[in-house]
């Protein structure tokens, strides 16, 4: 019941406004708003949010899972794996104007660490890269994606038996045969789950990207945002309701394909 | 020593010599050694932490011994990795490759020692045959029984036609019914293709009832090797008695090769001490009888099935397990005064 109550309050009511709200303008049912979507500008934010986020995805899942196959091998209840882990909890939720900001003051035009390379006589040419889409923002979303990575892939990573390598061996098999044939194709479903999971996580991200784009609206979020609050352009709400439904499209879309392959590795790695 | 299998001869020779193995303090293998002939079923037995399982990892190759020598079929295999010993393994449990059928699995070692298609098909549809799952060849591990997984771990081990069958605990995470009837399955199986095979197993029954010798371990040692009879008629020490069915410990008085108790004789076994002892005597080696002038009082019988057990105290204050036929049972009653009498069988008898 608390569930229900949870999931209809903060999902089911949203996107029911969301979805009514893209098929109305000034009170009366159209199809203007989701039309409304066919233009340049949206389209460019939509191809640069899903290229950020498949990034940002890939990069996150390939450093995450190797990171988390490191702590896999450390002692269970040892401080080293309980300190990651726990420290990861903390990074993957860091996101938004503290982190963009903690960025600035590290990388930004009066930087520390820019100070420090302008003392050393490293200084780079121009700081404005952090604020870019495909520079800054990609580098600083991969301080929460990785760390969210480790989180996601830590207990499939963990349910890979010990008996199933020394079986390999047993039979014949390296230790490049058990990756090759037994760990990666029992871990891949949960590998793709994630990097799915990580591409949601940055495609629907706002505060982080807001706080270190100040005027263009490069990203979906970005662009939503715009029409609720532009001085320019008045009566666009709705516009943004149905960017939002195309937002809530696509990540039902992943989100579907997530939950099948966490359906299938799930019944392989059962603890 | 007797080796049953009649293809024994296809089996080879496996040495485990002087072995050692230990973990920070702990020696879990100390100057271990075994020998087991070709074709022949030996089974490990012991406490926990007495080393039996990690003597099956070094022969394995899983554990590198600190010192000592392993050889299979006359070839010293000590630096060898897992992969080159030549040897098939069951594990305790989960040990399938979930993402793969039963089917799949088997044909594993076979697709490691580049056999082509169709003969992995043939030989895999041989092994699921032999351990009766041909008609579950396309099931995946979560789709099967634990008795079933086991039974496909088994013709996974054997498809390759290793020289060494190594049986770690196989049968520990089953029921009861399903541990007894695929116990002799194993057996069956290993009487059938002749591979030597060492088995690990805490479960004294499961030891005595397949193997063709029983080995008992305590810290790291081999205590005794013998026929299942042999260790259970003849034990080399108190321990091996204690460890192997049951056992009551009295005290009497030894001379020469007797020794004295309940009021009688009994002959003792080679190895035995002498003056002031407990002698080790099993509960069917004694004879209880309604006696009103008798040497004992019942605290208890019980009907255990096929046979059962009358727990008597002595007037010496021991207390005395001893078996009857489940017939006899209603001639007993708690508080009933009863003659305890040996009846006549060797016993260890350990000096005070």
């Amino acid at each position: 019941m608390p569930f229900f109550v949870y999931t209809t309050v903060f999902l089911v009511i949203p996107t029911i406004v969301v979805v009514v709200a893209a098929f109305v303008s000034e009170g009366r049912p159209t199809l203007g708003n989701v039309r409304a979507l066919g233009n340049a500008n949206f389209l460019t934010a939509m191809r640069q949010s899903i290229i950020l986020s498949a990034a940002t995805a890939l990069i996150g899942a390939v450093v995450g899972a190797i990171l988390a196959y490191a702590v896999s091998t450390a002692r269970p209840d040892g401080i080293l794996k309980r300190f990651v882990t726990s420290l990861c909890g903390v990074l993957a939720q860091f996101g938004g104007v503290a982190l963009a900001f903690a960025f600035i003051a590290s990388f930004g035009a009066q930087g520390m660490i820019s100070a420090w390379l302008k003392k050393a006589g490293m200084a780079p040419s121009s700081t404005l890269w952090l604020y870019e889409w495909n520079k800054g923002v990609l580098l600083v979303y991969l301080y929460f994606q990785i760390p969210l990575m480790l989180i996601v892939f830590l207990p499939a990573v963990e349910g890979l038996r010990p008996q199933w390598r020394e079986a390999t061996e047993t039979l014949g098999g390296t230790t490049w045969t058990y990756w090759r044939r037994v760990a990666m194709p029992i871990l891949f479903p949960s590998f793709v789950g994630a990097t799915l999971l990580l591409f949601t996580n940055a495609f629907s991200a706002y505060a982080t990207a807001a706080a270190l784009v100040s005027q263009a609206q490069p990203l979906v979020p970005l662009q939503i945002a715009g029409t609720f609050t532009s001085e320019t352009v008045l009566g666009q709400a709705n516009i943004g309701k149905a960017m939002a439904l195309a937002m809530v499209v696509v990540v039902a879309i992943v989100m579907a394909i997530y939950t099948w392959l966490d359906k299938r590795s799930s019944k392989w790695l059962v603890r | 020593m007797t080796v049953a299998s009649p293809n024994a001869a296809r089996g080879v020779a496996v040495e485990l010599i002087g072995l050692r193995r230990t973990y920070g303090t702990v020696n879990a293998l100390d100057s271990f050694d075994l020998h087991l002939a070709p074709g022949e079923f030996v089974a490990l037995l012991g406490p926990s932490g007495c080393g039996k399982t990690t003597a099956l990892r070094c022969l394995a190759g899983l554990e590198d011994p600190d010192a000592g020598r392993i050889t299979i079929g006359g070839r010293d295999v000590t630096a060898l990795p897992t992969n080159k010993r030549d040897l098939g393994m069951v594990f305790q449990a989960y040990s399938l490759f979930p993402h793969m059928t039963a089917r799949q699995n088997v044909e594993f070692g076979l697709e490691m020692r580049r056999q082509d298609k169709a003969t992995r098909a043939k030989r895999a549809g041989d092994m699921l045959d032999l351990v009766g799952l041909s008609t579950q060849a396309d099931r995946y591990a979560h789709q099967m029984s634990g008795g079933q997984q086991q039974r496909v771990a088994l013709a996974r081990a054997l498809a390759i036609s290793p020289q060494v069958l190594l049986l770690d605990e196989p049968l520990s995470a089953l029921d009861a019914k399903v541990r007894t009837q695929l116990r002799d399955e194993i057996r069956r199986i290993q009487l059938e293709v002749g591979t030597t095979t060492l088995f690990v197993t805490h479960d004294q029954e499961e030891a005595l009832a397949v193997a063709d010798r029983v080995g008992v371990m305590r810290a790291g040692k081999l205590e005794q090797l013998a026929a299942p009879l042999e260790l259970y008629a003849r034990p080399a020490s108190a321990f091996v008695a204690d460890f192997i069915g049951l056992t009551n410990r009295l005290r009497g008085r030894a001379t020469g090769d007797r020794a004295e108790i309940l009021g009688g004789s009994v002959p003792l076994l080679p190895g035995s001490g002498s003056g002031d002892v407990e002698v080790l005597i099993r509960p069917e080696h004694i004879d209880v009888t309604p006696d009103a002038d008798g040497n004992a009082s019942v605290l208890s019988a019980s009907f255990l099935g096929a046979h059962g057990r009358v727990t008597a105290t002595t007037d010496a204050g021991e207390q005395v397990l001893v078996q009857v036929p489940s017939a006899s049972l209603p001639d007993f009653s708690p508080g009933q005064r009863v003659r305890l009498t040996p009846r006549g069988d060797a016993a260890l008898a350990v000096a005070l």
